[in-house]
């Protein structure tokens, strides 16, 4: 019966971390309401659903980052095909609720516009700082959520963020 | 009304069948949930080649003999897809006389007036801005139903 009551406990106290953790997160602007929308989505037909999404949107920008990497190293910079990557990670973060990396990348538009090496190159590194962080911040959220799964807990985001 | 006494327009309130067309891999993987959840059918395509080779509308002649575009009910796809454009996809599909009553749907990131007047001129049904919510599919439902009154 103790036994019992320290689990739930220790549930309880999971999930606290979990809401306070995430509702940072917002606060902050690091994620934005499109994040609890993907929790709409998900269901029992797709229960990792969320975290499917955002794995795809860490390999989709990482490829970016790189190809923008390349593109702003070359002799003569292809500003379109900038732009073009950048429009892309917008996106993405756009789609996932990444509000600071979606920020970030609207600035570096703004720079490929006026095409300015100097500040492309500075944007990028912007951008590539924003996208580490809220990686890093997801990893351990969705690390969280798996122990309470794990301790029978489920995850409600919907309720928990409205 | 067929042989087995089903009208087809049965089918429609049921379960419509999407083609979705986006570029951006997330936002297919997204609106296709958001399709499936809203119960639609729903069909991806990466870009507007895709799209008309679907629809039999493709450069290949031999690919016209299709049962694909008599199934779509709608068509929503995204404006800024490199190669073919969402507003090229919806010239194309407006010109082609089994497809031009499907109403299309265009999507944007971008909240530009002069191409959504573009847009709406050319045909499209509806203009939204992305990413989609559950609000946005319920509308593009209503406006299935309407179509076929």
């Amino acid at each position: 019966m103790v036994q019992a009551i320290k689990r739930i406990m220790e549930l309880n106290q999971l999930q606290r971390s979990f809401l306070e953790y995430t509702a940072a997160l917002f606060r902050e602007g690091f994620l934005d309401s499109q994040f609890s929308q993907l929790y709409q989505l998900q269901d029992e037909s797709n229960p990792e659903f969320v975290v499917e999404v955002v794995s795809l949107f860490f390999e989709d920008s990482e490829r970016l980052i790189n190809d923008l990497s390349r593109a702003l190293d070359q002799t003569i910079v292809d500003f379109r095909k900038i732009d073009a990557h950048v429009h892309q990670l917008k996106g993405s973060s756009s789609s996932i609720g990444a509000q600071r990396v979606k920020n970030s990348c609207v600035s570096f538009r703004n720079f490929c516009e006026a095409q300015n090496i100097e500040e492309c190159s500075k944007c990028l590194q912007q951008v590539k700082q924003e996208y580490l962080l809220i990686k890093n911040k997801l990893e351990a959220l969705f690390q969280l959520e798996k122990q309470i799964v794990a301790a029978g807990g489920a995850i409600n985001m919907v309720e928990w963020m409205l | 009304m067929d042989a087995s006494g089903v009208s087809s327009t049965d089918g429609i309130m049921e379960e419509p069948h999407v083609l979705a067309v986006d570029d951006n891999l997330i936002d297919r993987k997204l609106v296709e949930k958001l399709l499936r959840n809203s119960s639609c059918k729903v069909t991806t395509a990466e870009n507007g080649l895709r799209a008309l080779e679907y629809l039999g509308l493709g450069d290949d002649r031999q690919s016209s003999v299709t049962d694909n575009a008599s199934k779509v009910n709608m068509i929503i796809t995204d404006y800024c897809m490199p190669g073919m454009t969402g507003y090229e996809l919806l010239k194309k599909i407006k010109e082609s006389s089994n497809m031009k009553d499907v109403p299309v749907v265009i999507v944007s990131s971008e909240n530009v007036p002069t191409r959504i007047n573009k847009c709406l001129e050319e045909g499209a049904k509806m203009f939204m801005l992305k990413p989609l919510k559950y609000s946005d599919v319920k509308k593009l439902r209503c406006q299935l139903m309407q179509c076929r009154g």
